[in-house]
């Protein structure tokens, strides 16, 4: 049986996900390393790879705060038979988004920085940016959530 | 990912670039570049490459008191440690004592991150090096050193992550935890269930820490530096006093007189000095400072490595982390075993607001997290800073990446060897990205 081509990646927010993710291998992990394979994991592996490979599903967390991430996202879209928004910033933009919202003073003290790094005016959540075809909400991701996914995608191999 | 594009015969004559964009098995993005004309470095840019959420702008005009669940947000790795740092600092601008109950389950809640922590770093980021593998996912079930090791990072990580859950409710952005006390007590029965758990790790821990003790990774820092870290009487990370690795003692409502901010142009983070010398903080720097208070049966089982420190060969931050699972294994131990009731208590409320500033510096896994809060009369924050470990630690790691280039390139090691020896040097501070970009410099007046 091949494996699922499986990606993970993390755009801006702070990891929580990826972290419930490495704690659900605890009890998962001699399963899910039999079965899947991990395209793109930075978390798990170095990855040498020039391009974004095709994955089965693309799992992704994060907002999209710069033009740099919107075109990566855009390029694993392209590569993904399915696309996974994981978490909170990916799902609804916040709390990563919270710069879209502050007021004219605050708004003043980052500017700067802003302009410099060349940040996008505001920050996106996924969907503003692509289709995304399932969603796994919560501050961190909801687990049983993203374990009913996973045995879902497990049995349909 | 390697940038393809260089010229072979420039190589040949040792002149050539690498670009490093994103740092693999680190928590959060980092990426490095590097210029080498004539076999020596002409530049080197480390810097922290993750986007800015601007938490520090974020919390003005909020309640303090729902401060501590927005800032958990700054970073997922280590939410439980910025979570017990704002509760500190916002205690301490109410002038509100934590009751002795809640204090211990605090510690509890720390032991848990400290374990699944360190562990993730030790086991998942930082093993493959040592068994010179890309990934723990390429590590051979039918070899039976890689197995168990495969095997016992899971169970470690597991032991902590319950711990943590038991304690908090949640291991990610703990929800029970708040200013004054918990929200929701943990349960004597699902706290005493824990031990066999935390019995079953200790010889797993023991074997991971003379794995770490016996790597030849090397390296020491060619320039005079401080190693500094708050040292608790039972290492518990979240009280005491600072001190650093030239004797000096003080008091954490001082700690920002000590550091100087250092502008990295072109990183999104911000570097830091202390006393205008370079500064190393983490678990390195707490062995180094305070590991006559390990747990006695900590210093028990790993006396001859505690010889090992103090030291200056940084790799050792991956031995000093390992120990520390084991002092919060034993220490979580024994406070769950002497534990016989717990009291009905409910958090302590704040009687009144006034115009105060609170401080709440804790250890975090990667070293000292402070936080300066500026309350209101009507108790909203009127301007926060946030000061992270591997801010702190920016300068020191980029000078050492250089040394280690320099004496590759007199070696003539490879390009590649280069990326694989700064890559697993980076790996051994530890660093969180995720820590390091939430905020921006505020002045203050």
């Amino acid at each position: 049986m091949p494996k699922i081509r499986i990606g993970w990646f993390t755009f801006t927010c702070c990891e929580d996900s990826t972290i419930i993710f490495t704690e659900l291998l605890n009890k998962h992990y001699k399963e899910w390393f039999e079965r899947l394979e991990f395209v793109h994991a930075r978390v798990l592996r170095k990855d040498d790879t020039k391009e974004i490979q095709h994955m089965d599903i693309a799992f992704v967390e994060g907002a999209i705060s710069s033009d740099t991430q919107e075109k990566k996202l855009k390029k694993i879209r392209q590569q993904a038979t399915t696309l996974v928004a994981i978490g909170s910033c990916a799902v609804t933009g916040a709390p990563s988004n919270q710069r879209n919202f502050f007021k004219e003073n605050q708004t003043v003290e980052i500017k700067e920085i802003l302009a410099k790094f060349k940040y996008k005016e505001k920050v996106l959540k996924l969907s503003d940016v692509v289709k995304v075809d399932v969603v796994i909400p919560g501050c961190p991701m909801n687990e049983q959530i993203f374990l009913d996914l996973m045995n879902k995608v497990l049995k349909q191999q | 990912m390697h940038d393809p594009n260089f010229d072979l015969s420039d190589i040949e004559k040792g002149s050539y670039s690498i670009t490093l964009d994103e740092i693999s098995k680190i928590e959060g993005a980092a990426s490095l570049d590097i210029q080498i004309k004539e076999n020596k470095v002409v530049d080197l840019k480390f810097s922290i490459s993750e986007w800015k959420r601007f938490y520090t702008q974020a919390i003005q005009g909020k309640p303090a008191l729902a401060i501590p669940a927005l800032v958990s947000r700054i970073c997922g790795t280590c939410s439980n440690a910025h979570l017990l740092a704002s509760i500190k600092a916002v205690e301490n601008a109410l002038s509100i004592t934590p009751t002795e109950q809640t204090m211990l389950f605090r510690k509890l809640l720390y032991h848990g991150l400290i374990i699944r922590d360190h562990a993730l770093h030790l086991y998942i980021f930082a093993l493959p090096d040592v068994f010179k593998k890309n990934s723990i996912l390429d590590f051979d079930m039918h070899d039976p050193i890689e197995h168990d090791f495969l095997d016992d990072a899971f169970a470690v990580k597991e032991a902590g992550n319950q711990l943590s859950i038991v304690v908090g409710g949640r291991s990610v952005h703990a929800p029970t935890p708040m200013v004054g006390g918990f929200i929701k007590l943990p349960n004597l029965n699902d706290l005493k269930k824990l031990v066999p758990a935390l019995l079953a790790i200790r010889p797993k821990i023991v074997k991971l820490i003379n794995l770490f003790a016996q790597t030849t990774f090397f390296h020491e820092v060619q320039a005079p530096f401080v190693f500094t870290s708050l040292v608790s009487h039972d290492f518990s990370y979240l009280d005491g006093q600072i001190q650093t690795s030239e004797g000096i003692s003080i008091e954490e409502k001082d700690f920002d007189n000590h550091l100087n901010a250092v502008i990295i142009p072109y990183s999104h983070a911000r570097g830091f000095s202390f006393d205008g010398e370079l500064l190393m903080v983490g678990a390195i720097a707490r062995l180094t400072l305070s590991s006559t208070y390990l747990h006695p049966k900590t210093k028990e089982t790993v006396s001859p490595h505690l010889a090992l420190f103090p030291t200056k060969n940084l790799f050792y931050n991956n031995l000093a982390q390992a120990i520390e699972i084991l002092h919060s294994i034993d220490q979580s131990i024994e406070l769950i075993e002497n534990l016989k009731d717990i009291l009905p208590e409910t958090p302590i409320k704040p009687t009144t607001y006034e115009e105060k500033t609170g401080i709440g510096l804790i250890e975090a896994p990667r070293g000292s997290l402070y936080y300066k809060l500026e309350l209101s009369s009507q108790g909203t924050i009127k301007k926060g800073e946030i000061v992270v470990p591997t801010g702190q630690n920016q300068v020191i790691m980029e000078r050492a990446i250089r040394e280690i280039v320099e004496e590759l390139l007199i070696k003539r090691a490879t390009k590649e060897k280069i990326i694989y020896e700064v890559e697993k040097f980076i790996r051994a501070f530890d660093p969180c990205m995720s820590c390091a970009s939430h905020f921006l410099k505020v002045k203050w007046s």
